[in-house]
């Protein structure tokens, strides 16, 4: 036992002189460490589980890459990447006060369907640049509006969140779908959907490609949010209620309200969401249509440590893996979901990885206390054995 | 359709009871957990795990006791995620369930697409276990008491819960651990032991009620069949707190609702599928609503347990 504490003693103060003598070195290792290796243990691992499976993972990644970036595949990501940043940012405010909105789902699908459901109305009566506003508006409210009662829930009784947000979602789930068979049905075709929007009533595309301005609109929304999180007191305010709310009691903040302004802020930024992803790339919805975006790009918004600024490279990242993982699995005949796997390996390696820096810089050991024990007993045969 | 012919009757019972008994052995599995503070927020792809093996086992095997061990045992291989990450290092707990939730969805539909989208396989009955006397009852006999033999296991292992849990020294560990892991601590229990083993317990029930899912009420797999069993498994153990009883009546509540949606589709109520798919959703959160101060959980409930902090 007493070996044990000697040797992390030593592991300690060698950290400590390779700490001064190339700070910035070591910082953008452990940058490295934290940040980028969960995605490539996540992309080996997947990559073995390709190969048990008998497909090429050389052939497969590299098709990732030939859809996702080559050609114009770049440009598909980029249209991906629109609503996928303010959807980020929507769980971003969320996540940092530790409320679990999980349900995204329903509020993006009811904000995108409210959307289209009434674009043919608003985009006949008003000029275009007032009908995104009132659109967009639209999709934002109904994004916000439907995380109210859990919010209301969680803060006049403390229930729980999780529940909530989730049981809420398969309802908003299921109220899409009937707006899509009944109010908004286009009825001209059998397939239930709305009716498609006209292309010169959709966001306008920049210089010929297939990149809508949503990513504009997006980039500046984002960059808002990132502004009011890090540097006003709503933001300061925000996290230390997410650090203890206990303690943002103690020092007068209104920590009922907190949870309502969050979660609305979530929900709206979701909904937002929904609003460019219809109006700049799909324009209807069919019945049953469910993107889920939103549990996919989780590892990823926690990969940026919970920052908005930091989620756009992160986000990035995952819009070309998802672009061009849908293509390449229909190419090697595997169904599109892999992505859903190489998604959950990212997500436990990067917990596994904090888990170990957390430690480390704790200076603490790495195992658990059982374990250390079970261990200790056992290192006497292995030094033994290994001199 | 007339509504008290016999076959209507055997319908609404049979709807009943295969959306009520997968939901029950997965919240028995959930309180389990949640009992001693452990959220398993990946019930949801455990189940899909355990029914996908119970599915391929009793394909190739054509029994379907040997499916039914298969989908507890995956059951409890994978519930070893969220032992290993979540409890002994202390990783967070609804990470880790999101993790397992979409591996389980992955995997599953991936190895569904590789293997049966082509064919479909659909498995047979299994054979009936009936009550000797009962399931000759006039109308409701057959229906309700001639069941497969994993009906009556189940009603089993649920006493056995309700005893493990209110009767045994282990039980009152368990949610001991739950309550306050550190007065469990030093009265001279493991914390970390004996939350491992209500995971594994856990895992054995989650892919079980996967594989009563896939064999008994369905008949085949599908990708992400669970559908939200196992999230509304969560909401049944969080209204439940840790009471048998209440585990089994909201199951019950929920498979009643689904059967009452189907049967409303056989009459001449025109009501969309829609707004059946959602009444079990809604059913939730007015009870939530409702119940709204009382649905407590374990105080040390998804923290993990580290000696000594405070």
């Amino acid at each position: 036992m007493s070996k044990v504490e000697t040797k992390a003693g030593e592991n300690a103060m060698t950290e400590t002189t390779t700490k001064n003598r190339s700070p910035l070195l070591r910082r953008l290792g452990v940058g490295f460490i934290r940040n980028i290796l969960p995605l490539v243990l996540a992309i080996f691992t997947s990559g073995v589980l390709l190969l048990a499976m008998g497909k090429s993972p050389a052939f497969f990644y590299g098709e990732v890459l030939r859809f996702g970036l080559m050609g114009t595949g770049w440009q598909r990501s980029l249209v991906m990447l629109a609503p996928l940043l303010l959807y980020g940012a929507g769980l971003i405010v969320a996540f940092r006060g530790k409320l679990w909105n999980l349900g995204y789902e329903g509020q993006y699908l009811l904000g995108g369907v409210l959307v289209v459901g009434f674009a043919p109305f608003v985009m006949g009566s008003l000029p275009l640049l007032l009908g995104f506003i009132a659109l967009i508006l639209v999709g934002t409210l109904a994004g916000g509006a439907w995380t109210l009662l859990p919010a209301f829930l969680k803060a006049r009784f403390g229930t729980n969140e999780i529940i909530t947000t989730l049981m809420l979602s398969f309802v908003g789930i299921g109220i899409t779908n009937i707006l899509i068979r009944g109010p908004f049905q286009n009825v001209d075709v059998t397939v239930p959907q709305t009716q498609v929007m006209p292309l010169d009533t959709m966001f306008p595309k920049i210089f010929g490609t297939r990149i809508h301005i949503g990513i504009l609109i997006a980039i500046v929304v984002v960059l808002i949010v990132h502004y009011v999180l890090t540097r006003t007191s709503f933001g300061l305010r925000l996290d230390v209620y997410g650090a203890s709310p206990k303690s943002a009691l103690h020092v007068g903040i209104d920590t009922p309200r907190m949870v309502m302004i969050l979660f609305f802020m979530s929900g709206a930024l979701i909904g937002f969401a929904a609003a460019v992803d219809m109006l700049g790339l799909w324009g209807n919805m069919r019945a049953n249509w469910n993107p889920a975006y939103g549990s996919e790009i989780l590892p990823f918004v926690f990969l940026a440590r919970l920052s908005v600024l930091a989620s756009i490279p992160f986000l990035a990242f995952y819009a070309v893996l998802a672009t061009g993982g849908a293509l390449a699995s229909q190419d090697i005949g595997l169904d599109s979901h892999f992505i859903l796997v190489v998604v959950a390996l990212i997500l436990m390696f990067m917990s596994v990885i904090e888990f170990i820096g957390m430690k480390r810089d704790l200076g603490q050991s790495y195992l658990p206390p059982t374990l250390r024990k079970a261990l200790a007993k056992l290192l006497p045969q292995r030094k033994a054995g290994n001199p | 359709m007339d509504l008290l012919s016999v076959a209507f009757v055997s319908a609404f019972i049979a709807g009943f009871l295969a959306a009520s008994m997968p939901l029950l052995v997965a919240s028995l599995g959930e309180t389990i957990g949640e009992q001693s503070g452990v959220l398993n927020l990946g019930i949801e792809g455990v189940m899909l795990f355990g029914g996908y093996a119970a599915f391929v086992v009793t394909l190739a095997t054509g029994s379907f006791a040997w499916g039914m061990a298969a989908g507890a045992g995956v059951g409890i291989v994978t519930s070893l995620f969220l032992l290993v990450l979540s409890v002994l290092l202390g990783l967070n707990q609804i990470v880790i369930g999101l993790a397992v939730t979409l591996l389980g969805g992955g995997m599953t539909s991936v190895l569904y697409f590789g293997n049966y989208s082509k064919s479909t396989p659909r498995l047979g009955k299994d054979e009936p276990f009936s009550l000797w006397g009962l399931s000759d009852l006039p109308v409701v006999g057959d229906s309700l008491f001639s069941q497969p033999a994993i009906f009556w296991i189940v009603l089993a292992l649920a006493i056995g819960v309700w005893w493990m849990l209110s009767k045994t020294n282990f039980g009152l560990q368990l949610r001991a651990a739950g309550q306050n892991p550190n007065s469990l601590d030093a009265s001279g229990g493991n914390v970390v032991a004996t939350r491992a083993i209500a995971v594994l317990l856990g895992g054995f029930f989650s892919g079980l009620g996967g594989a009563y899912l896939a064999l008994i009420s369905t008949g085949t797999f599908t990708p992400f069949m669970t559908q939200g069993v196992g999230y509304t498994a969560i909401v049944v153990t969080m209204l439940a707190r840790g009471r048998i009883s209440w585990v089994i009546g909201a199951s019950l509540v929920f498979g009643l609702s689904v059967a009452v949606g189907t049967v409303i589709q056989l009459t001449n109520i025109n009501l969309p599928t829609d707004v059946i798919k959602m009444f079990p959703f809604v059913v939730v959160i007015v009870v939530l609503v409702a119940f709204a101060r009382s649905a407590y959980v374990p105080p040390a409930l998804g923290l993990p347990y580290s000696r000594g902090a405070r």
